[in-house]
């Protein structure tokens, strides 16, 4: 019994040795050499950026921002994604942003009024209304006016969040009057419902009904393009990093930008 | 020898206190924990708009939607909780710690989840609600889902203080009640429930009160509908959006809903389980 257990301490304490050898290797590299590289490649951009973005950017913005990554070396890229107005509230009572892209200009307009914003918005992307159905399309829905035929559970965005108001204006512009079962306040809910099979329609975004892929079947509608939803993106005034900030925005506007979300269903503003 | 030595530990408030003098430092620390944000809020709200924002026909909408599914989910967990708590406490059987776990799950799973377990359950292509679509019964984005939805969250409440109530009650005067040839239903009736009937009203005053916060399997698996599924705390959740000001005075309202339940009820029976 004592020798086993002596061997077994022998044992532990070879391996924390050697696991101490290797921790002090492993953290010496990085320490040295690639943050010397950096340096001398672009001393200026380094450090950790913060981006706000709407809930619907979290596909494409992700990507940018690890090809953001890759370009900088020794940067960092925090991602934070919510509803716009969610985000717009959080960063008007302080929150540590860098980069603020909204999915509607009515909460960028709210930071540009209280002086929050470092110079003017650029318009970066557009979005559309799409309807999405479950994809056997149980109440066959073909066009927007089949949303309003009576026993069409049809949910859609409360008018007060932006999809919502794209929802009335759609409706005004066309004359059309939904009766829907249900009125969520995020788009994501209303494709929720969709994709469980609870609704048999709902109005949400291009991009959702391609983020969803086979989940829901989407359904275009030239009524459509009365409510075109613009995503404007800008430096947060009291950011601490607005020469990061400005890269990444150079990036999102830039050609290789335009391309990431034009494959993910936006538009060009 | 136990009964009366319980009895003068709780019955004594005076004499000896059984609190240290040190304990009242983290004391008032945790209740400033809870009253410092419910004063933020108050300082928040816009008084000179209160009254509007809390009388349009949205806000009236959702206070009386929340009132009423409460009132009902409570009588569902009445129904079906109190002879869940009678079984737990009273009949020891096979699997009854595991079935205990599993009534109280919904105390800690997030609400959410909850929606989404009943979403399966009730929802057009659920477990029972496709054979409730053939029946000509639609839960899905009606009331009675939201009812539903607040009865799953409130359930545990009714039954962890039921069955507290019946554990600390004992059976004695029921075994004496059942000598004397009274069949169960009457011990039922004129013991046990007479009996713990604190711990029945409090029960019940939680129950009504987690329904009436409900917010997170609602919105999952009722939708949101003003007068139909659209509770107070949805209609905060949306107005947030919008105007802070609606939101903020809504919130209010509900805290002093809630505040009034809890406050009428809860002090009566403190001092019934004390006596």
């Amino acid at each position: 019994m004592r020798a086993t257990f002596r061997k077994a301490a022998a044992l532990l304490a070879a391996g924390a040795l050697a696991a101490g050898i290797a921790g002090c290797a492993g953290n010496g590299n990085p320490a040295g050499s690639p943050a010397g590289s950096n340096a001398s490649a672009a001393p200026t951009l380094s450090g950790t950026l913060t981006v706000y973005a709407a809930a619907s950017l979290k596909k494409t913005f992700t990507g940018l921002a690890t090809r953001f990554e890759a370009s900088h070396p020794g940067t960092k890229v925090t991602l934070n994604f919510a509803g716009s107005s969610d985000l717009a509230t959080q960063i008007s009572q302080g929150a540590p942003a860098d980069v603020f892209a909204s999915a509607d200009t009515k909460n960028m307009a709210k930071l540009s009024d209280a002086s929050l914003l470092d110079g003017e918005p650029t318009n970066f992307a557009t979005n559309v209304l799409k309807i999405a159905v479950p994809p056997a399309n149980p109440a066959s829905v073909w066009s927007l006016a089949d949303l309003a035929k009576p026993g069409v559970k049809v949910v859609v965005c409360a008018p007060q969040v932006p999809c919502g108001a794209a929802t009335e204006k759609v409706e005004k512009a066309s004359g059309t009057t939904l009766k829907p079962v249900s009125e969520e306040a995020s788009v994501t809910d209303v494709l929720g419902k969709v994709t469980s099979g609870e609704a048999d329609a709902g109005l949400v975004y291009v991009t959702d009904v391609k983020t969803a892929g086979s989940k829901v079947k989407g359904i275009t509608f030239p009524e459509a393009s009365q409510a075109v939803n613009t995503y404007p993106i800008a430096t947060v005034g009291p950011s601490k990093n607005k020469e990061l900030a400005r890269a990444f925005i150079e990036l999102v506007i830039g050609s290789e930008g335009r391309k990431v979300l034009a494959d993910a269903g936006f538009g060009a503003p | 020898m136990n009964p009366p030595l319980n009895a003068s530990q709780d019955g004594g408030g005076h004499g000896y206190s059984g609190v240290p003098r040190w304990l009242y430092l983290p004391a008032a620390v945790g209740a400033l924990f809870v009253l410092l944000p419910l004063v933020a809020m108050l300082a928040k709200v816009n008084w000179g708009q209160f009254i509007p924002l809390v009388t349009s026909a949205a806000s009236l909408d959702a206070l009386g939607l929340s009132l009423r599914t409460s009132a009902a989910s409570t009588v569902l967990c009445l129904v079906f909780g109190v002879p869940l708590a009678m079984v737990l406490a009273r009949r020891p059987f096979r699997g009854q710690r595991l079935l205990r776990a599993f009534v109280l799950l919904p105390l800690v799973l997030p609400p959410v989840v909850g929606g989404i377990a009943l979403l399966y359950t009730f929802g057009r292509q659920g477990l029972l609600g496709k054979s409730l679509e053939l029946a000509g019964v639609q839960i899905a984005f009606s009331t009675t889902a939201v009812v539903l939805a607040q009865a799953f969250v409130a359930l545990p409440f009714l039954v962890v203080s039921l069955e507290g109530a019946l554990r600390s009650a004992g059976n004695k005067y029921e075994a004496i009640a059942a000598t004397l040839g009274a069949p169960p239903t009457t011990v039922l009736r004129r013991v046990t429930l007479p009996l713990v009937m604190p711990g029945l009203a409090s029960g019940a005053v939680l129950s009504f009160a987690r329904s009436l916060g409900e917010f997170g399997a609602t919105l999952t698996f009722a939708g949101s509908l003003q007068g139909v599924t659209r509770t107070l705390p949805l209609e905060i959740y949306l107005q947030r959006e919008s105007d802070a000001d609606a939101a903020v005075a809504l919130s209010l309202l509900l805290v002093a809903v809630a505040v009034a339940v809890v406050g009428l009820s809860y002090r009566k029976p403190a001092r019934q389980v004390a006596a």
